[in-house]
C-alpha cells in the first residue's frame, strides 16, 4: 500500500507578517517550518505506512523554498519526497495546484489514501484538500480525528470526524483523500540521523509534461496585499476590588451594546 | 438564468444561525449584478426553509428534500450544486464558510474549473468582477481578491462578518423543486452515527466568547484527595464552575487557549486559534491568556476584547479594549454575580 501526504513550508508562526513600502509580504529573518498542521498530516502518513505494510511519499507544489517542509518530512521518517514545479503553475491558485496534485498522485499509480493538512497558515484558501480529491474522482474525508478501523486490502475505512456540532462516524471506500485534525497524533521529532539523511536527499522535480496535465485558466487573482487597519489599541485599565472591576467593565460593555 | 446562488446551511432540517450572513452578503452582490438572489436549500425540510429563506431577502428558492441529503455529506450535495451550477451558470454562488460550506463550494469550484475566495471579509463589486478583502498570513495581513468575471465565482464569507437582511415577516417566495443526481448506491460515504454536544453553544456562530489558558491551573479550591493529577482537576473545575457560570449568563461559547488545551483541561474543540478555531464574536473575555502571537490569530477580529490578567504586562492587553489586572478567580466570579444582577437573571 501506498500513502501520500501533502505538505508547504509556512513562515514561523512567531514571525511578525507584514507588507513592505513596495505591496511585498515580508517576514524579517524568520525561518520557514513545515505548515504547523500538516505535521498532523506526516505523522499520519508514517502510522498508516507502517500499519499497512507499505511506503508514504511527501509531496510539495511549488518552488523550492518548499524543500524545507519536505527534508523536515524525510527526517520525521517519510519514505520519498517530490516537488512539483513549473512555469506554468501559479501556486496561489487551487485549480492549478488540485490539477498538479491530482497529477503527481495518478503518476504514482498506486496510491491508497492521500493526507492533508487541515489548513494552510499562510495562503489558507481551505480548498486544496477538496479540490484535489475532486480531481482524482476519490471520496472526500474531512475533518478526520481519529481513524477507527482501515483495511488497505479491501478498500475499507472507518473515520471519526470533528464537526461544527459534534463528533460524527463514517464508513467509506478507499481510495480517499482526507484532511486530518490536531488530535489525531502526537507528531515525533526528527531523529539526528533523519536530519542527517534528510539534508543529503536529493529530491526529484517534476514538470507538468512529466504528470500529463494542462492547468486550467485562473478564475480569481490576487491583487495586491495590505496591512491590518490599526485598531484603536488603547486599553483601559479597569481599577478597584474585583466587584468594582466587575462593575466598571459591566457598566463599559452595556455602553458598548455588546451585551 | 445568471443569478447569485446562496447556500442556505441547515443541521437537522433547521438553518444555522450564520447562514442567513449568505444571504445578506448575496442580496448586495444580486442588486449590483442586477440577476436575482436564489437561495438553494438541501436536505429534510428545505421547503420550510425556504419559505424562511424568503422572509430573508431571497427573490427564489431551489429546494431538494431527496433522502440522500439528509445529514450533510460532500458526494451527493457536490454532485447536485455542480449540476445546478452547469445548468444555470450563476455569476456567483455564496456560502457561510463553515466546514460543510467550505468544501462544498471548493468540490464544485474543482468540478467546474471555476475560481474561488474563500473567508471574504469585506466584498464589493469592480463592474462584474467581485473584490473581496481576506485574510492572510493567518491573519496577520490582508489580501485582496479579484474575480476575472468570467464564469462562475465560488464565494465563502467569515461567520459574523456580514449582516443578514432585515426580516420581513410572511414575504412570499417562488420555489423550485429539483431532483438529487446521486442514488444511495452511488454514495460511498455513510454516515454510521453523530455524537452531537448539546446544551453548549458552538464557537463559529458565538457573539460572545469567554476563554481560559493556562492561568485556569490557579484555583485556590484545593483538588480532593487521591485525583490522579491536582492541576488539571483544578483547570477543569474552573472551567466548569467558573467560567461556564459566566458563559451561561451572557448566552457564550467557551473558548481556551493551546495551553490549556494541551495540558489536558479542556478539549481540543475548545481552541481558540492558529491550529483552532477562527472566531469574531462582539464580545472575547480572556481569562488567564497571555496573548501569544499565535492566539490572537484566532480572536483578532473580534469587535470588543477584554483580557483578565494577573500581569499587567500580559501582551493580551495590548489587543484589548478594556484590561483588568487581577487574579480571575475572584473577577470572574464577580463579573458573574453583577451581570446576573444587571441583566436581572
Ligand atoms: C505552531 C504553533 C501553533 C499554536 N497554535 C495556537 C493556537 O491555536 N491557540 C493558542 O492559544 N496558542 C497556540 N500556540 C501556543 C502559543 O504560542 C502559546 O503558548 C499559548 O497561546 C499560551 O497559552 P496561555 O496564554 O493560556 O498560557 P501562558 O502563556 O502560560 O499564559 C498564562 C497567563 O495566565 C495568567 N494567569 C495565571 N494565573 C492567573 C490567575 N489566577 N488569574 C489571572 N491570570 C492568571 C498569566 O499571567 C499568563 O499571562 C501555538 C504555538 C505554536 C508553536
Ligand atoms: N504548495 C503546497 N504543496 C503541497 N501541499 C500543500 C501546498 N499548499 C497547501 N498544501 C496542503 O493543503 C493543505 C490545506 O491548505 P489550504 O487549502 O491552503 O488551507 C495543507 O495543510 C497542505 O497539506
Amino acid at each position: 500500500m501506498h500513502v501520500v501526504v501533502f505538505t508547504r513550508s509556512t513562515p514561523d508562526t512567531a514571525a511578525k507578517v507584514v507588507v513592505d513600502d513596495n505591496g511585498n509580504v515580508t517576514w524579517g529573518d524568520a525561518g520557514l517550518v513545515v505548515n504547523p498542521w500538516d505535521e498532523y498530516a506526516l505523522e499520519e502518513a508514517i502510522l498508516q505506512a507502517k500499519s499497512g505494510g507499505g511506503k508514504a511519499t511527501v509531496v510539495a507544489i511549488g518552488p523550492e523554498a518548499h524543500n524545507d517542509a519536505l527534508k523536515h518530512s524525510l527526517a520525521m521518517g517519510l519514505n520519498e519526497a517530490v516537488r512539483v514545479e513549473d512555469e506554468a503553475l501559479d501556486p496561489f491558485d487551487s485549480l492549478h495546484y488540485a490539477t498538479a496534485a491530482a497529477g503527481a498522485v495518478n503518476k504514482m499509480g498506486d496510491v491508497d489514501l492521500v493526507i492533508f493538512g487541515k489548513e494552510s497558515i499562510d495562503v489558507g484558501t481551505d480548498q486544496h484538500a477538496y479540490q484535489t480529491a475532486r480531481k482524482l474522482g476519490w471520496t472526500m474525508l474531512s475533518y478526520v480525528s481519529r481513524i477507527l478501523d482501515v483495511d488497505y486490502a479491501a478498500g475499507t475505512i472507518r473515520v471519526e470526524r470533528m464537526l461544527e456540532q459534534g463528533k460524527q462516524i463514517v464508513t467509506s471506500r478507499l481510495p480517499a483523500v482526507m484532511t486530518v485534525m490536531k488530535d489525531i497524533n502526537e507528531p515525533r521529532y526528527p531523529s539526528f540521523i533523519g536530519i542527517r539523511k534528510a539534508a543529503k536527499a536529493q529530491i526529484p522535480v517534476w514538470s507538468l509534461a512529466e504528470l500529463g496535465v494542462d492547468v486550467p485558466a485562473k478564475g480569481v487573482e490576487i491583487v495586491a496585499y495590505k496591512n491590518l487597519p490599526v485598531r484603536e489599541t488603547e486599553c483601559e485599565m479597569l481599577e478597584g476590588t474585583p466587584q468594582e472591576q466587575a462593575a466598571a467593565l459591566v457598566e463599559k460593555l452595556l455602553e458598548e451594546k455588546v451585551l | 438564468m445568471s443569478a447569485v446562488f446562496a447556500w442556505v446551511e441547515t443541521f437537522k432540517g433547521a438553518a444555522n444561525p450564520t447562514s442567513w450572513e449568505a444571504l445578506g452578503a448575496g442580496r448586495t452582490l444580486a442588486d449590483g449584478l442586477g440577476v436575482p438572489l436564489v437561495a438553494l436549500i438541501l436536505g429534510e425540510n428545505a421547503e420550510a426553509v425556504a419559505k424562511q429563506a424568503g422572509e430573508y431577502g431571497a427573490d427564489k428558492a431551489i429546494v431538494c428534500e431527496d433522502a440522500t441529503l439528509h445529514g450533510f455529506r460532500l458526494e451527493p450535495y457536490a454532485a447536485l450544486l455542480t449540476k445546478l451550477v452547469q445548468d444555470n451558470s450563476p455569476a456567483v454562488v455564496i456560502a457561510v464558510g463553515t466546514s460543510r460550506g467550505r468544501e462544498l463550494l471548493a468540490a464544485s469550484a474543482a468540478d467546474t474549473d471555476s475560481g474561488m475566495i474563500t473567508e471574504a471579509l469585506e466584498l464589493s463589486l469592480d463592474g462584474n468582477k467581485v473584490v473581496a478583502t481576506r485574510p492572510a498570513y493567518a491573519g496577520k495581513v490582508l489580501s485582496e481578491v479579484r474575480s476575472s468575471g468570467e464564469g462562475t465565482l465560488f464565494l465563502t464569507i467569515r461567520g459574523r462578518a456580514f449582516k443578514p437582511n432585515e426580516l420581513n415577516s410572511g414575504a412570499s417566495i417562488d420555489i423550485e423543486k429539483v431532483d438529487a443526481v446521486l442514488s444511495e448506491d452511488d454514495i460511498a460515504t455513510k454516515i454510521e452515527s453523530f455524537e452531537e454536544e448539546t446544551g453548549t453553544v458552538n464557537l463559529t456562530d458565538a457573539a460572545i466568547i469567554v476563554s481560559g489558558g493556562r492561568g485556569m491551573a490557579n484555583n485556590p479550591k484545593p483538588a480532593p484527595d487521591g485525583v490522579e493529577d491536582a492541576t488539571v482537576w483544578k483547570a477543569q473545575d474552573g472551567f466548569a464552575n467558573v467560567i461556564q457560570p459566566l458563559a451561561d449568563v451572557l448566552g457564550a461559547a467557551v473558548g481556551a487557549s493551546r495551553a490549556a488545551v494541551d495540558a489536558g483541561f479542556i478539549p481540543y474543540a475548545h481552541q481558540v486559534g492558529q491550529t483552532g478555531k477562527v472566531v469574531s464574536p462582539d464580545l472575547y473575555i480572556a481569562c488567564g491568556i497571555s496573548g501569544a502571537i499565535q492566539h490572537q490569530a484566532g480572536m483578532r477580529s473580534s469587535k470588543v476584547i477584554v483580557a483578565i490578567n494577573k500581569d499587567p504586562e500580559a501582551p493580551i492587553f495590548k489587543l484589548a479594549r478594556y484590561g483588568i489586572v487581577g487574579d480571575l478567580y475572584e473577577v470572574v466570579p464577580a463579573l458573574t454575580e453583577e451581570l446576573k444582577k444587571r441583566l436581572g437573571k
